[in-house]
């Protein structure tokens, strides 16, 4: 029944089948909805945060999709910028990915606040020498240049294109499109920097403070370069799963192994530059505040396996998966890699955001534990359920890529 | 990292606490809530979500039976004065560094709750209103006019009870003043407490009596080697609580609170 709307020369399941999937994630969607607004009339007191862990779940969720949203912005800098040509397939699906992680990463720090109506002091009273001001601002200039970039794909919807000044205006924003990507790779490269900054100008708090390279910190430019080098390996990992759901091949496989390649170098550097920080850190600035390396380091939750899987299970080991072209080009090994490394990047997130505060001050403090509560559990799949919603619609209505025809010739 | 602009003023205030003296009573906190206009929850027992900005921590010495030894640690905000972790970080400008008296202060209706500040103070000297304050039927009778009541969703935290000075200050104008004497502005806590544990006033004043104190023999401040320069001091003839008070490398971690 709605086949209009579905482009040209391309196979889509039944209606019937679509729309009972919509229905399962609108579900989710429903459900966690619900829980945002109950925490919006009650309080901040529906989650297990504390004045020792005043941040949780929903930043590290946050600072997560954020690091896997740079495939976005990443992809776009690689296509228009350098003009890797066979990252044409994939820009316009790595450009919905990123719009679905900073419109969630938006909704989750405007519920994560404490007073949501004064969201907006933020740019109205902007105190510069904040790492937060910096990412406030710069978020939202980014997710607004994506939505750019996401619009001329929706009118290319094969009825609005139909309505003339859709298609002209559709025809202007692809010109533009260089200098969108162009403005969103600085933007990214800032907000990436200043979310690291957050917790490297903590210098009050050790297990994260690191010092400046001028005014940055260095997490500054550790968040950065793990943006990118885990970024497009989200990206090819959800292309690949939505070629296995959809039974499609939907991008040229080349497309996926020079992202990842180009990633895995740069996760190579990432590691290295990962490690010498970490050196640093246990040598110089812990034992200059009187600390220890091993005092990091506590129990299960906090214990010293974290840095093991971080830098090197979910580091060295994808690393070195996307550089060996034998095994990058095998389907199995290079989904392995990308979940690794992505897994990697939110664990760096996880740690920044939970350790570094359960981690105790004073000598006779002793460390907190904290675990999410059903509430920031229920809001964080939102993230995923809204996202499942998004490339569902698009990839059904939208000529999201490019050589979907080309690839998956009508059987005669 | 800059220091903030110093400026000509007569003014820094600070505190001193006396540990040999402290006794652990906690009037001190007491005098604090109802000062400050705390509301009190009808459950306490999670201290992690309770507003206590004069909170006294109760430490040891590790030591087994009969060698144990306590003491307490009162702690307020400690007013940091280099490159203050929780101004430095906050997106709205809600929480302020004064150069004139040194007192960082908090814009209640300013603050979006984000919380940065409450991560980036080292003393958890910040809290969070988890709930709408709520007080008992009629007890908003003996609410205090001078401090403003702070809804939910904000941070806040001891104050060095700044109205207090601009109480002072406005009597001092009136008599025709321009200058605070000694003793004529302190907080709460340091009026109600029954030891004399806590001293407050113009470190400024070579005369007053914290200017005199800090510079006693047994003085330290908590977490020296962060570089905050807390403007609470503290005095203690005990060494080991001395140590206790700031990192040191290797050592055991005792599990001082007791
Ligand atoms: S003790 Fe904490 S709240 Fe007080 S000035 Fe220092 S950083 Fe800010
Ligand atoms: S919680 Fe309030 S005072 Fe603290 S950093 Fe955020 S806006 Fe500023």
């Amino acid at each position: 029944m709605d086949r209009a709307w579905i482009p040209e020369g391309v196979q889509r399941c039944g209606a019937g089948a679509f729309f009972s999937w919509m229905a399962l994630w609108l579900f989710v969607l429903g459900a966690a909805v619900s829980t945002a607004l109950l925490i919006l009339w009650k309080g901040l007191n529906q989650t297990n945060m504390n004045d020792y862990f005043g941040f949780g779940a929903w930043i590290t969720v946050d600072l997560g999709v954020i690091a896997l949203g740079a495939g976005a912005f990443f992809s776009g800098f690689l296509t228009y910028v350098v003009r890797v040509k066979e990252l044409k397939a994939l820009i316009n699906f790595a450009v919905i990915i990123g719009f679905i992680c900073y419109s969630s990463a938006l909704l989750i720090l405007t519920l994560d606040i404490g007073q949501p109506l004064r969201g907006w002091f933020g740019y109205w009273f902007p105190n510069i020498h904040s790492m937060l001001t910096e990412v406030i601002f710069c978020i939202t200039l980014y997710f607004t240049v994506l939505t750019i970039e996401y619009v001329p794909l929706i009118l290319e919807n094969r009825k609005i294109y139909a309505n003339p000044v859709a298609h002209t205006l559709s025809h202007n924003f692809h010109e533009a499109m260089a200098i969108f990507a162009a403005i969103g790779t600085f933007l990214s490269f800032f907000h990436q920097g200043s979310l690291g900054g957050m917790y490297g100008v903590m210098y009050a708090r050790p297990f994260a403070f690191r010092e400046g390279f001028f005014v940055w910190p260095w997490t500054f430019f550790l968040f950065i370069f793990s943006a990118i080098s885990t970024g497009p390996t989200f990206t090819v990992l959800v292309t690949m799963i939505l070629q296995k759901v959809t039974k499609k091949r939907l991008v040229p496989r080349e497309s996926l192994s020079v992202l990842a390649k180009i990633a895995g170098w740069l996760l190579c550097g990432y590691v290295i530059a990962k490690t010498v920080d970490t050196y640093y850190w246990a040598t110089h600035i812990l034992p200059a505040r009187g600390l220890t390396f091993a005092e990091q380091y506590h129990g299960y939750q906090y214990g010293m396996w974290l840095p093991f899987v971080e830098i090197g299970l979910c580091g060295v080991i994808p690393a070195l998966i996307l550089i060996i072209r034998r095994l990058r080009e095998n389907d199995k090994w290079l989904a392995l890699a990308c979940v690794l490394a992505s897994t990697g990047v939110v664990l760096n997130r996880f740690i920044f955001t939970v350790q570094t505060l359960a981690m105790p001050v004073y000598p006779f403090d002793k460390w907190y534990t904290y675990f999410p509560s059903w509430q920031e559990w229920m809001t964080s799949l939102a993230v995923i359920a809204y996202g499942a919603l998004i490339i569902s619609l698009s990839y059904r209505y939208l000529p999201v890529f490019p050589y979907e025809r080309d690839l998956n010739p009508p059987a005669r | 990292m800059s220091e903030h602009h110093e400026v000509a003023s007569k003014e820094k205030y600070g505190m001193v606490i006396d540990l040999d003296k402290c006794t652990g009573c906690g009037t001190c906190t007491v005098a604090c809530l109802s000062e400050n206009n705390h509301y009190v929850r009808e459950d306490e027992s999670d201290k992690l979500h309770s507003v206590t900005w004069m909170k006294v921590y109760k430490v040891t010495n590790g030591a087994p039976f009969p060698n144990t030894k306590v003491a307490f640690i009162p702690r307020p905000c400690m007013h940091c004065d280099h490159h203050t972790p929780c101004v430095s970080v906050c997106p709205v400008m809600a929480t302020d560094y004064n150069p004139l008296t040194g007192i960082v202060s908090q814009i209640y209706t300013r603050c979006i709750g984000c919380r940065y500040c409450v991560g980036a103070c080292p003393y958890h000297a910040r809290y969070f209103n988890w709930w709408d304050p709520v007080w008992p039927e009629g007890m908003h009778k003996l609410l205090n006019p001078d401090m403003s009541p702070r809804m939910r969703g904000v941070v806040e935290k001891c104050s060095f009870c700044n109205h207090r000075q601009q109480k002072a200050k406005d009597k001092a104008y009136v008599e025709g003043r321009k200058e605070l004497k000694d003793g004529e502005y302190v907080t709460a806590c340091a009026e109600a407490c029954p030891t004399g544990a806590i001293t407050f006033g113009n470190m400024k004043d070579p005369e007053s009596a914290v200017a005199k104190l800090i510079k006693s023999p047994g003085a330290f401040r908590l977490l020296e080697k962060l570089g905050t320069e807390p403007k609470v001091y503290y005095l203690s003839s005990e060494s080991w609580i001395r140590e206790l008070a700031d990192n040191a490398l290797g050592r055991k971690r005792t599990g001082g609170l007791a």
